[in-house]
């Protein structure tokens, strides 16, 4: 057991160092993006821009190059901002994860409990009027881009009804640290929660009711109706079990995916200051250092997600664990 | 005696997109307190599909089951589901064919017998337990205080298939259902499962229903047997009876194709011309016509039911006939 969790951590660590060599030769060594005259700005002079070459480092060879980045990214963690000079990059990022982790944790708590409810309703009223109106609403809540919904929550929430009963608690737009109040906070997340975990009910919903479907088809579901089992047994116990396989993969894929900054889009329209929304600004002003240091940020999460998600097949599924 | 099972003019239509197809067509038996009844036919012949149909096993919202069938005289057809259930597993248990497959692959062994044994009795978690223990030493899985916490994955296809008849036995069924219980199985290994179906039905005192398409399984495991072929019993009587003196010309093939113990082995086994007819057929006469070496023009009708005792079978052929067209075999 633990060596597969230690080979496992050394893939993680294998595949990070891909990531980032990857993204530093993708932003440092792609002809027509040269950092030193991106730092320089417009107009400098040749020896400006060769002047910044030399105290950057980038005159030197490329795997020197990375071994200065990833030291100085990493190790002394002062590496600065080539656009807001002296702001540095690592306690940026790190100020940013906070309302990220807290935007995409509560949403994913309300999606998975939310698609589990849906999925298995509809699987078990399967060609009812539920049913059928369920994958309505599924399909409604997937085609619905996310920057639309929120501006339209934010509408009804912040101005057109924020003064009846049903909106008049909620706060103005912007994150709320948890240490700062917790109500506070959670009055802030409660609408961009819901606003991100439509998207992801509508497609985990339909996959499970898809999943529980098959199961049903299976020889050990007419076992357990043999059984003389109640139903909602087989479904719980049987089903649903036997169905999580997918669910668990895409959670891991998806929760990954959107603490590395795919969020960008719900922290954008709520004015969270999260990883998205700085990745966001970093491109807009084609920012090397921070841009670098979010995506091997981002890397760090889809991948430990992934490891997290092979641990729990070994929970989920005796099989895996052989 | 009054039959444990009695099934009485069973049609079983399936709603497809192509319209209803009829798979099953007037099937009627009757299982009496501690026999086998072995039902025989190829696959599609409907033998599995009217059973699990009287068991309420098959996709209510997609099937049409008429006729009538009781169980210790109470009907079984037309009950709830939540009355089905509690015979279900106690009172009828399923064997089904495929042991890879008939198990929940998550969950351990002795939970999966625990859970059916305390669906239906009030036991605790302990006891159900070690009668989950006790039920795979009686089915000679080794070491089962071992087994009983294995995955189904973790055990071969004859242990498995030892695991589900010991499940199915787990609340002592007043009759088993077994659906081709060795069909997946190895030779050796079949030979084992179906002397342990026969030691422990007769211990538990459990009637069986054996579905098999196998003439060796059914003469060496049944006492009577009803012969099925396109959704219809075509012939039926005790196995003596069917083995010795076949009346249907169907059985015939199926008698022939078995392989004869001794003497120079046949260089090829003989077999039935043909197909047997697609499920939605609608003409009237005899479903093995097409196929059939004796038929006549007759048998574009609806063939007559030959009766001699519990002996019967669908078919124009009276004994005479019989005799002209198939000499007895001679015994070995």
């Amino acid at each position: 057991m633990l060596a597969t969790i230690a080979a496992r951590l050394g893939q993680m660590a294998f595949v990070m160092f891909g990531i980032s060599v990857l993204v530093f030769l993708i932003f440092f060594a792609t002809p027509g993006s040269d950092p030193a005259a991106r730092i320089a700005g417009r107009n400098a002079s040749p020896e400006t821009v060769e002047q910044i070459r030399h105290d950057f480092g980038f005159d030197r060879a490329l795997p020197v190059q990375y071994a200065v980045m990833m030291k100085r990214l990493f190790v002394t963690r002062d590496l600065t901002s080539f656009v807001n000079r002296g702001q540095k990059v690592i306690p940026e990022v790190l100020d940013a994860i906070p309302a990220t982790l807290s935007l995409v944790g509560g949403a994913a708590v309300l999606w998975v409990l939310g698609s589990l409810a849906v999925g298995v309703a509809a699987a078990a009223l399967r060609d009812t009027v539920v049913d059928r109106g369920l994958m309505i609403l599924t399909l409604i809540g997937i085609s619905a881009p996310v920057f639309w919904l929120g501006e339209v929550m934010n509408l009804l929430s912040q101005s057109r009804y924020h003064d009846t009963w049903l909106f008049s608690w909620v706060p103005g737009l912007g994150y709320v640290p948890l240490s700062e109040s917790v109500g506070g906070w959670f009055k802030a997340l409660v609408i961009p929660w819901i606003t991100l975990a439509v998207l992801y009910i509508g497609i985990y919903g339909r996959v499970l009711r898809a999943n529980l479907i098959e199961a049903y088809s299976e020889d050990y579901i007419r076992t357990a109706r043999a059984k003389g089992l109640s139903p909602a047994r087989i479904m719980l116990r049987h089903a649903l079990r036997t169905s999580l396989l997918p669910f668990v993969t895409m959670f891991g894929l998806d929760f990954g995916a959107l603490v590395g900054g795919a969020a960008l889009l719900t922290e954008v329209v709520f004015g969270l200051n999260g990883v998205g929304r700085l990745t966001f600004h970093a491109l807009q002003n084609l920012d090397l250092p921070v841009i670098l240091a979010t995506v091997i940020y981002a890397s760090f999460f889809v991948v430990a997600a992934n490891a997290v998600v092979d641990m729990l097949y070994a929970v989920i599924d005796p099989r895996v664990r052989a | 005696m009054s039959p444990l099972l009695d099934v009485r003019n069973l049609r079983v239509t399936f709603a497809t997109d192509g319209g209803p197809v009829t798979a099953v067509h007037d099937v009627s038996f009757a299982v009496q307190p501690g026999e086998v009844l072995a039902i025989v036919g190829e696959s599609g012949s409907g033998k599995s599909v009217s059973l699990l149909s009287v068991l309420g096993l098959v996709d209510r919202r997609r099937t049409t089951v008429e006729g009538q069938a009781t169980f210790r005289g109470e009907p079984l057809l037309g009950l709830p589901e939540r009355a089905l259930r509690r015979i279900r597993g106690r009172d009828i248990a399923l064997i089904s064919q495929d042991p890879m497959t008939a198990l929940t692959p998550v969950h351990r062994i002795g939970a999966q017998i625990a859970e059916q044994i305390r669906a239906h009795e009030r036991v605790g978690r302990s006891k159900a337990r070690d009668r989950a223990v006790a039920l795979l030493r009686d089915v000679n899985i080794p070491m089962p205080e071992r087994a009983v916490d294995r995955y189904p994955h973790e055990l071969s296809g004859g242990m498995r298939q030892r695991a589900v008849i010991a499940m199915a036995l787990s609340c002592n069924p007043a009759l088993l259902v077994a659906d081709e219980p060795t069909t997946a199985l190895d030779t050796t290994v079949q030979a084992q499962v179906l002397d342990l179906l026969r030691r422990l039905s007769a211990e538990h005192g459990s009637s069986v229903v054996l579905i098999t398409h196998d003439m060796g399984v059914v003469a060496e495991m049944a006492t009577r047997v009803a012969v099925m072929y396109a959704g219809r019993i075509v012939e039926t009587g005790t196995v003596a009876e069917v083995f010795d003196d076949p009346w249907h010309p169907y059985t015939w093939g199926l008698l022939d194709s078995i392989p004869p113990l001794t003497g120079p082995r046949p260089r090829r086994l003989p077999s039935i011309a043909g197909m047997p007819p697609p499920p939605g057929r609608t003409e009237p006469g005899c479903p093995f016509a097409p196929r059939c070496r004796a038929a006549m023009p007759v048998c574009l009708r609806p063939p007559p039911e030959q009766v001699a005792g519990g002996h019967r079978a669908l078919c124009v052929l009276d004994a005479p006939a019989r005799a002209a067209l198939r000499p007895p075999r001679v015994a070995a």
